[in-house]
Formats: C-alpha cells, sequence, structure tokens
C-alpha cells in the first residue's frame, strides 16, 4: 500500500516560509476555493493555512539553537480525525494514504479538529468548513504538468530542499531511505497515530582535522618543488606544472 | 478547550430532559408495581411535554455549533464509528418516544401489550417508557463518549466523564420533577425529591472524583515529544502568525488563572451544595423546589463551562507565542 508523506529535514529547514506562502497560493487558487482571510491588510490579520513554520528555542544563551519547524497534517496512518467525523467528510484515501476533507459534506463542527493532537485542521471562518493539508492532491496526479512538478507546492518552493516527498512505505523511495538512515522521527509518538510525515533530526556538521593531516602524504608541495616552474603569464596546471 | 456556548446549553438541556423522563417513567414503574398511587394521565403526560421542550431547546442550541448546520442531516451517517453521529440519531430517537410517551398518557391510548402473572397489567405507555429509559442512558453513554473518547485529551479521557453525565443529567431532571411534582401532585414530590437528594450527592462524589484525578494528571505530551527535539528546555519564539489562528481561539478558554479558580468552588456551590439544602429545607415547597432547579441549572452551565474550559489540548503546545 502506498503511503504519501513528507520528510522535513530540521537541519536543513532555514524558517524563511517559502513553503507557507507556496502552500497558500496554490490551495488558494484551486478548484475547491479560497483559503479565505481576515483583514489580511490590517491589524491582527489572520486566515485559514495548511502549513505554519514555527520558531523554537532550544537550550539557554548563549549555549541555545534556534530550531525551524514547518507543520502541516501529518496524515497519520491511523487518524484519530477521521473516525470521529459524523458525515464521513474526514476520510484517509486507501490508494495513497492521504488524509482528506469532503468540503462538500463538512457541516463545520469543528469535532476532528478536537480530535487531532497536532492541531493542523483549520476551521475556514468564511466557507464554515474545516480544511487542512492535502498534499497538493491536485498538483501531485495533474499529468497536464511536467513529472518534476507533480509534487506538492510546498516542496517545490522550499530552496534549500528541507522537504522530500514519496512513498514510505516503498523501503527503497527517497524519502524511506531518509528516514532510515538519517534517523526520521515522528511527532507525538505517545498518541499511536503513526504520523506519516517524519522529520530529520538537528545534526552537528563537525569537521576534525587532525594535526598529521595538515600536511598530506602525497604533499602536491613537495612534487611542486620537481616541476616546471611556468613563465609569467603562462597557463599553470596542478600536478603538472609549480603554481 | 474553548467552551462553546451550543454545546453546554445543549448537553445541560438534554440532560435534564432526560432525567426528568427517567423520573416520571421511575414514578410510573413504582405505580405500576403498587409501591406508589399512580398518578393521572395528565401528570405524566405533561410532564413528558416538559421534558420535550427542554430537548427541543437543546437539539436547536446544537444548530448554532455547526458551520453549516443546512448539512445536519449528514451527520447520522458514520455511527458505525463516531460517537458525535450515534448521539444525532439517539437523540431524535428519544425525542420521538418521549413524544409518544406523552401522546399516549394524553390521549389515554394505553392499549394492554402484557399482563403480568400477578394480575398487573402493561400498557402501551410502560412499553414506551421502557424504550425511553434505555434511550435515556444510551443518549447519555453517546453524549459523554464524545468527549470521554478522546484519548489525548486526558481530562474527558475516563469512565468519570460518563457517570458524572449520568448523575448531572439526573440529579437535574429528578430536581425538575420534584418541583413539578410539588405543582402538580402535591403527595409525591417528596418520593422525587427524595430521590433527587440521592442522586445530587451522587453526582457531587462523581465530580468530585473528577476533580481530584484532574488535579493529579501530568500532561503525556511535551515540547520535547511535540517536536522531536530532547532538550529539557525549549522555548516558542514564534508560531508562525501574527493575529491569531483557528488554533489560538478554538483551544484556549481565553480567561484568567483567578477566574478558574473561582469558577471551581462557584459551580460546586451552585450545582450540588446549594440544590441539596433547598432539596431538605423546601421537600414539598414548589418556590423552594423551582429555585433549587434554577440554582442548579445554572451551577451545571458552570460546571459545564470548567469541564470544557479544564480540557487541555496537546496542540496548545504548538501556539504558546505570538511572533
Amino acid at each position: 500500500m502506498t503511503q504519501l508523506a513528507l520528510v522535513i529535514d530540521l537541519n536543513v529547514c532555514v524558517g524563511c516560509h517559502a513553503c507557507v506562502t507556496s502552500c497558500k497560493e496554490w490551495n488558494t487558487s484551486g478548484s475547491a476555493g479560497p483559503l479565505c482571510d481576515e483583514r489580511p491588510y490590517d491589524a491582527n490579520p489572520t486566515g485559514t493555512f495548511f502549513n505554519r513554520v514555527q520558531t523554537f528555542e532550544i537550550g539557554q544563551y548563549p549555549h541555545s539553537e534556534t530550531l525551524h519547524f514547518p507543520k502541516s497534517c501529518l496524515h497519520c496512518e491511523d487518524p484519530p480525525c477521521v473516525p470521529v467525523c459524523p458525515t464521513g467528510a474526514s476520510y484517509k484515501r486507501k490508494e495513497d494514504g492521504i488524509v482528506l476533507v469532503d468540503y462538500d459534506k463538512c457541516i463545520g463542527c469543528k469535532y476532528c479538529s478536537w480530535a487531532c493532537p497536532y492541531g493542523v485542521r483549520e476551521f475556514d471562518e468564511k466557507q464554515k468548513v474545516m480544511k487542512k493539508c492535502t498534499l497538493c492532491v491536485d498538483r501531485i496526479y495533474d499529468e497536464s504538468m511536467s513529472e518534476a512538478d507533480r509534487k506538492p507546492s510546498c516542496v517545490k518552493a522550499c530552496p534549500t530542499s528541507a522537504r522530500l516527498f514519496g512513498d514510505i512505505h516503498d523501503p527503497e523511495s527517497a524519502v524511506s531511505q531518509a528516514i532510515r538512515e538519517d534517523g526520521g522521527y515522528a511527532l507525538m509518538p505517545e498518541w499511536g497515530t503513526h504520523p506519516s510525515n517524519h522529520y530529520l533530526p538537528r545534526r552537528k556538521t563537525k569537521l576534525k582535522i587532525h594535526k598529521d593531516e595538515l600536511e598530506r602524504a602525497d604533499n602536491p608541495l613537495k612534487v611542486d618543488g620537481q616541476l616546471p616552474k611556468p613563465g609569467k603569464g603562462d597557463p599553470s596546471m596542478d600536478d603538472v606544472s609549480a603554481w | 478547550m474553548k467552551p462553546a456556548f451550543s454545546v453546554i446549553f445543549l448537553t445541560t438541556l438534554i440532560g435534564a430532559a432526560q432525567g426528568l423522563f427517567l423520573a416520571l417513567f421511575t414514578h410510573q414503574s413504582y405505580a405500576l408495581l403498587g409501591l406508589l398511587p399512580m398518578q393521572s394521565d395528565a401528570f405524566y403526560g405533561y410532564g413528558s411535554v416538559l421534558a420535550l421542550l427542554l430537548l427541543v431547546g437543546g437539539l436547536v442550541s446544537s444548530f448554532f455549533h455547526l458551520g453549516r448546520p443546512e448539512r445536519a442531516w449528514r451527520s447520522a451517517t458514520q455511527w458505525r464509528t463516531s460517537w458525535l453521529s450515534r448521539e444525532v440519531i439517539v437523540l431524535p430517537a428519544f425525542m420521538a418516544v418521549v413524544f409518544l410517551f406523552g401522546v399516549s398518557h394524553l390521549s389515554g391510548y394505553r392499549p394492554e401489550v402484557v399482563s403480568l402473572p400477578d394480575g398487573s397489567i402493561v400498557d402501551l405507555s410502560s412499553v414506551l417508557g421502557v424504550i425511553g429509559t434505555l434511550l435515556a442512558f444510551a443518549l447519555f453513554i453517546c453524549t459523554a463518549m464524545i468527549y470521554a473518547c478522546l484519548r489525548f485529551l486526558r481530562e474527558w479521557n475516563s469512565p468519570l466523564t460518563v457517570i458524572n453525565y449520568i448523575l448531572m443529567g439526573g440529579a437535574s431532571g429528578f430536581v425538575l420533577a420534584a418541583f413539578y411534582a410539588a405543582s402538580a401532585a402535591p403527595d409525591q414530590a417528596d418520593f422525587f425529591a427524595g430521590w433527587a437528594i440521592i442522586i445530587t450527592l451522587l453526582a457531587f462524589a462523581g465530580r468530585w472524583a473528577s476533580l481530584v484525578r484532574n488535579a493529579r494528571l501530568k500532561p503525556k505530551s511535551t515540547m520535547q515529544t511535540a517536536i522531536g527535539i530532547k532538550h529539557p528546555r525549549i522555548e516558542q519564539r514564534s508560531m508562525g502568525a501574527m493575529g491569531g489562528t483557528f488554533n489560538t481561539r478554538e483551544f484556549f478558554h481565553g480567561k484568567s488563572a483567578a477566574f478558574m479558580r473561582a469558577i471551581k468552588p462557584a459551580f460546586l456551590i451552585l450545582a450540588f451544595v446549594l440544590p441539596l439544602a433547598l432539596l431538605a429545607l423546601g421537600m414539598f415547597t414548589p418556590g423552594l423546589l423551582g429555585l433549587a432547579f434554577i440554582l442548579q441549572y445554572i451551577g451545571l452551565l458552570a460546571e459545564r463551562w470548567f469541564f470544557f474550559a479544564q480540557a487541555n489540548h496537546p496542540q496548545n503546545l504548538y501556539y504558546q507565542t505570538i511572533g
């Protein structure tokens, strides 16, 4: 069975909010109608978003790190929001595991948002229905787009490629490899929701150079001395001529 | 959570109606077994009308909770998985039975269904009463399970939620029945007031137990599990929005800690202590019993407000700092 999901690399995310704006742009322009905003150019603007980037400070200054944390629907394998829906508007697709809301069936009772521990469902205050990330279901299967564009718009927008998209049930997929090899983890595992979206942890990238490595065994400088020194204006070449 | 007044009125009004119906049919059952004098059809009939009015009030109130009330009929479809859907089915079914129970009494149409070996006759109204009793309990369970089934709202995720919905609805209904009987059949008021005292005491104990339980709860979700970073000190600097979101409006009650501290003794006194005192004092005085019902109803409104406000949703971990 296919389970499409995002894998978000927290080591790479720079918190630019490009995924937020591209998500909003794509999903407010679709056939499902806009993601409504209230007072967009006024004081206290508020609106419906599928995706938010939050920022956390970890540790205490000066030993602190800033973590940017993109958060959208995790498309749980066992989504607690789906069985509670009284109308069947919330459902999980069998074919690809995407959790969706049928906006034409939703009665706006908000019970699903109570049943989601992650707070990723947002009620559209103008259309009076519940909304959530669709994994750009209207992009990823659109054959009028080139193959490379058939990805969620947040993935396409990310300038640092912090967002991977694919089938986490396919062990050969890039997302499965990332989860397996880079320590991918799920949020709030204590509730047994089995989120499909995973996060890759922050990693310390350190380069340790030992003293004996400062001089290479095959030090080209030694070679250089034996090579003919090119004349001024002549082209120089590694390992062939001295600098 | 942010308490929604539509749901507060729904749960308290139908709770009182269920309790009132249970009170009426309890009396009729006692009378059937010869333990109490059978009352006139009008007594049971107009009592059911009163219960039906409360149920209609609750139903109307529930529509104010919906963003799209015109699609409400769809909510009866998912009874296999959703307690809310089950409630949507059981509530009208209960209303229909209360209506028929009332009609059966008011029209005097009470044909014999079965006669017991000792010669007593089980008529149509008794059969409807049994069905109504089962539906009343089913409705209590559905209403309470809507909240009790949400496993990460730990203040609600307890059998006490179901027990307390039954007891508090029952208490409210029996107090109303005592007031109704004191006006319509004064010699029966002590029966209802006696039961009202017992059920109110039990409800007091049940609610107290859930307050004690909730005070000892330790959150399962922490900042560390929410974002998966294992560091003891994590602080949110930005929630990703400046002007508030659905997540900041729906899941925070927005009242001060002092207000939360004040409302707890207030509802305990209004819903349990004062009604108990008034019931004991005014067992035969319609005025005091009416006052007991009104004070207890106000207390139960406050109780329900507190019930919602006290539930701390794990999503709140993600929405702590605007920036």
